[in-house]
């Protein structure tokens, strides 16, 4: 159980080595706190949905076995969506489109296919966990990078007065530039551990 | 309808908002395709089709079905249904005309399903050109054209991505760069040279 | 018989005598414009052209020696780099600035993607581009010409932006520089003067800079902001970056098509780009992003205007 938890994280961390759900990623991680409001968001789905899939897997027909995933991911992030609009408008408005399109989040889908139509409810719930928070950890190691570097500012508060921040790293282009980087430096540490 | 709106659309669907290097949709499918020109092409006209009549079909539902019975909250599910469906009925019809297109797209052409773009612009569309749930004017034509921009826009950009990746095959990049990460800082640099449409007024 | 005759598209194998012969003579052609920078703008200009190139050969070098390969730093082109990076700046500019650009121009500009012959964008342009998307107040604020009194004032692109241009100055001093704009790009005539010496020597063709201009200036005098027909083409052609675009960065070998008719796509590509970014985009000045632009564009246009491999019978062409 603590294993299928802990292998969200690092080992195969759907942002850094499966390179899932890029998207809303790259799209939100402008600040840190969008980004834990996105990771947050995807973590409910994935755990509902992956509890719900590994639940029912057995009398779903294996023809439409994709439509009903997506149906039950997109109730789960209905839910969310309707419980942000409510309680947290101003998150909802940051992270706009990127709230719905959860639903076609490869990591979502990807975890039901690939593992909660074969599991347990219980390492089901472990994998979405663990997915769900590798993925938030990830959403803010980018959205920091990108919050420091592009906007001077940690959570909102400005952290050394008179740094000219670099403006692009908030913009897309630094959005794609930091995490090209990032890839790269985690390929070298990879391959050194492998040597 | 206003030849300077849909110029707008125009610009913006391409150029300024790109779908994939301004507003991240369709990122998965563009940094797996985009090796090769003839498949990067195959997938766009693909995607470009989708996401036209998508458009269109979401926008009718959106207008004569969710609106009047206030089901607005349903947009998300009714939508990817919506989509999930064409999408499958595309593969449907792609395999009896012609099997070997449907051999040569494989996998990638029900992954066109959980292509951001594809429920993005839908999305998008129902945001832009419904204001208090009412259709502003020309928002069907509205609609369908930006469903036809972002397509283009997606291929463009897959273009482009496809002949410096190709190029690229032939030269010695760094082992840490190699594929992925030196996909996404070609991807940094074209988004920076987009941006010099920004600000665009006609 | 095997094929002896092969028209193939770069990377090519090049032997390092004449690439560095090539880069070097480009900085000798680009140094009137320079010095002409440094008389209109003053001192300041001298140490952000310093600037730009030391950080230049330092990165190379430090990149080159980190990752084991050989250093090339005395082969010119990041040099060059340094170089044109520093003269598409202001020349008042807070020290860091070209460093950062430097910096940046060379280590993703170039040697991300495997350093000289691979890069497929222009690395001064590179690190132009990601300066003024970064702090664009430093990167939009010009220093009076010939006044040291450390006055700004705007470019006369930025002033026909704002529809405030009154027409207070003469093609003759445009022509010579007497105007606010970026260090190297100012003095036409001496960038003219070193685009003549790199025609004597072959090392540019005149397919490029010509398409380019004439695409530009066509534009412009056609879809002019005061009506059809009525563009003030000339005043176009010598103000903002695009004389120092044309010759000396639209012509680099690696980021430009192979073939002379890839060439002219390319140069009208570039002056279609710029003319669309003046006339109606929120820039005063788009060189720099139409030649990027294009520069994406290269291997795509490469890829449709292959010639023909000669003697090779009824080979398919590879794809």
């Amino acid at each position: 159980m603590i294993r299928e938890f802990l292998k969200g994280i690092i080992k195969e961390n759907p942002t850094f080595v499966l390179a899932l759900g890029l998207c809303p990623t790259l799209a939100v991680s402008v600040s840190v706190i969008n980004g834990i409001g996105m990771g947050i968001a995807a973590t409910f789905v994935l755990l509902g949905s992956n509890m719900i899939i590994a639940l029912i897997k057995n009398g779903i027909p294996d023809k439409i076995r994709i439509p009903c995933y997506i149906v039950v991911i997109a109730t789960f992030v209905t839910i969310t969506e309707l419980t942000m609009k409510a309680y947290s408008p101003a998150l909802n408005r940051a992270l706009g489109i990127y709230v719905p399109l959860i639903v076609v989040n490869c990591i979502v889908l990807g975890r039901a296919e690939a593992f909660a139509s074969k599991s347990s409810v219980m390492s089901s719930f472990f994998d979405g966990l663990g997915m769900g928070v590798g993925f938030t950890l990830a959403l803010i190691l980018i959205s920091g990078i990108r919050e420091v570097l592009g906007a001077g500012k940690i959570m909102g508060q400005t952290l050394v007065k008179g740094f000219d921040p670099a403006f692009v790293i908030g913009m897309p282009s630094g959005a794609l530039l930091v995490i090209g980087l990032l890839l790269g430096f985690f390929n070298i540490l990879k391959s050194r551990k492998r040597a | 309808m206003n030849a300077q709106q849909l110029l707008t659309i125009f610009i913006s669907a391409v150029f300024i908002y790109n779908v994939i290097l301004s507003r991240f949709l369709g990122l998965c499918s563009f940094i797996a395709i985009s090796k090769q020109t003839k498949p990067a092409l195959a997938m766009s006209l693909a995607v470009m089709f989708v996401t036209t009549m998508s458009s269109i079909i979401t926008w009718l539902i959106y207008r004569f079905l969710l609106i009047p019975f206030g089901l607005t909250y349903l947009r998300t599910i009714s939508f990817i249904l919506v989509i999930a469906t064409f999408v499958q009925f595309v593969e449907m019809v792609i395999r009896k005309i012609s099997p070997p297109m449907y051999r040569f797209f494989g996998i990638y052409l029900p992954l066109i399903t959980v292509n951001c773009a594809v429920l993005g612009v839908a999305v998008l569309n129902s945001d832009m050109f419904f204001v208090n749930n009412q259709p502003v004017a020309a928002s069907f034509i509205y609609s369908a054209f930006q469903g036809v921009c972002v397509g283009l826009g997606y291929t463009l950009a897959m273009l482009l991505m496809s002949g410096i990746r190709e190029r690229l095959e032939l030269c010695n990049v760094p082992r840490a760069v190699k594929e992925f990460p030196l996909a996404f800082i070609i991807a940094s640099i074209m988004s920076l040279g987009f941006m010099g449409f920004n600000g665009f007024r006609f | 018989m095997p094929n002896k005759l092969t028209v193939s598209v770069s990377p090519h194998i090049h032997k390092d005598e004449s690439v560095s012969l090539i880069m070097w003579t480009v900085v000798v052609s680009l140094i009137p414009a320079g010095v002409a920078g440094m008389v209109i703008f003053g001192r300041s200009a001298l140490w952000v052209v310093l600037l730009g190139i030391i950080t230049a050969l330092a990165t190379e070098a430090l990149i080159q020696l980190v990752s084991r390969r050989k250093v090339t730093i005395l082969d010119g082109s990041a040099f060059l780099t340094g170089l044109l990076l520093a003269y598409n700046l202001p020349p008042n500019v807070p020290f860091w600035l070209p460093i950062v650009g430097s910096f940046f121009a060379i280590a993703i500009g170039k040697q991300v993607f495997g350093g000289l012959g691979q890069n497929i964008f222009n690395p001064a342009l590179v690190g132009r581009v990601f300066l003024m998307a970064s702090w664009p107040r430093y990167m939009t604020t010009f220093a009076k010409p010939l006044d040291l009194d450390a006055v700004t004032s705007a470019t006369p692109l930025m002033l026909l932006k704002e529809g405030k241009w009154a027409g207070t100055l003469s093609y003759l001093d445009l022509f010579l520089g007497k105007r606010g704009g970026c260090i190297g790009e100012v003095c036409i005539l001496a960038l003219l003067m070193g685009a003549a010496f790199l025609f004597y020597k072959k090392y540019i063709s005149w397919h490029i800079p010509a398409t380019y201009i004439m695409t530009a200036a066509a534009c412009v005098y056609v879809f002019g902001p005061g009506g059809l027909f009525t563009g003030d083409w000339l005043f176009h052609v010598l103000s903002g970056g695009l004389i120092l675009g044309a010759f000396f960065m639209a012509t680099d070998y690696v980021t430009s098509p192979l073939t002379y008719k890839g060439q002219i796509i390319f140069g009208a590509g570039c002056g279609l780009l710029t003319a669309i970014i003046r006339l109606w985009g929120g820039y005063p000045e788009g060189v720099s992003y139409a030649i990027l632009m294009m520069n994406g564009a290269t291997p795509i246009i490469d890829r449709f205007t292959r010639n023909r491999i000669y003697g090779s019978g009824r080979q398919e062409a590879a794809t």
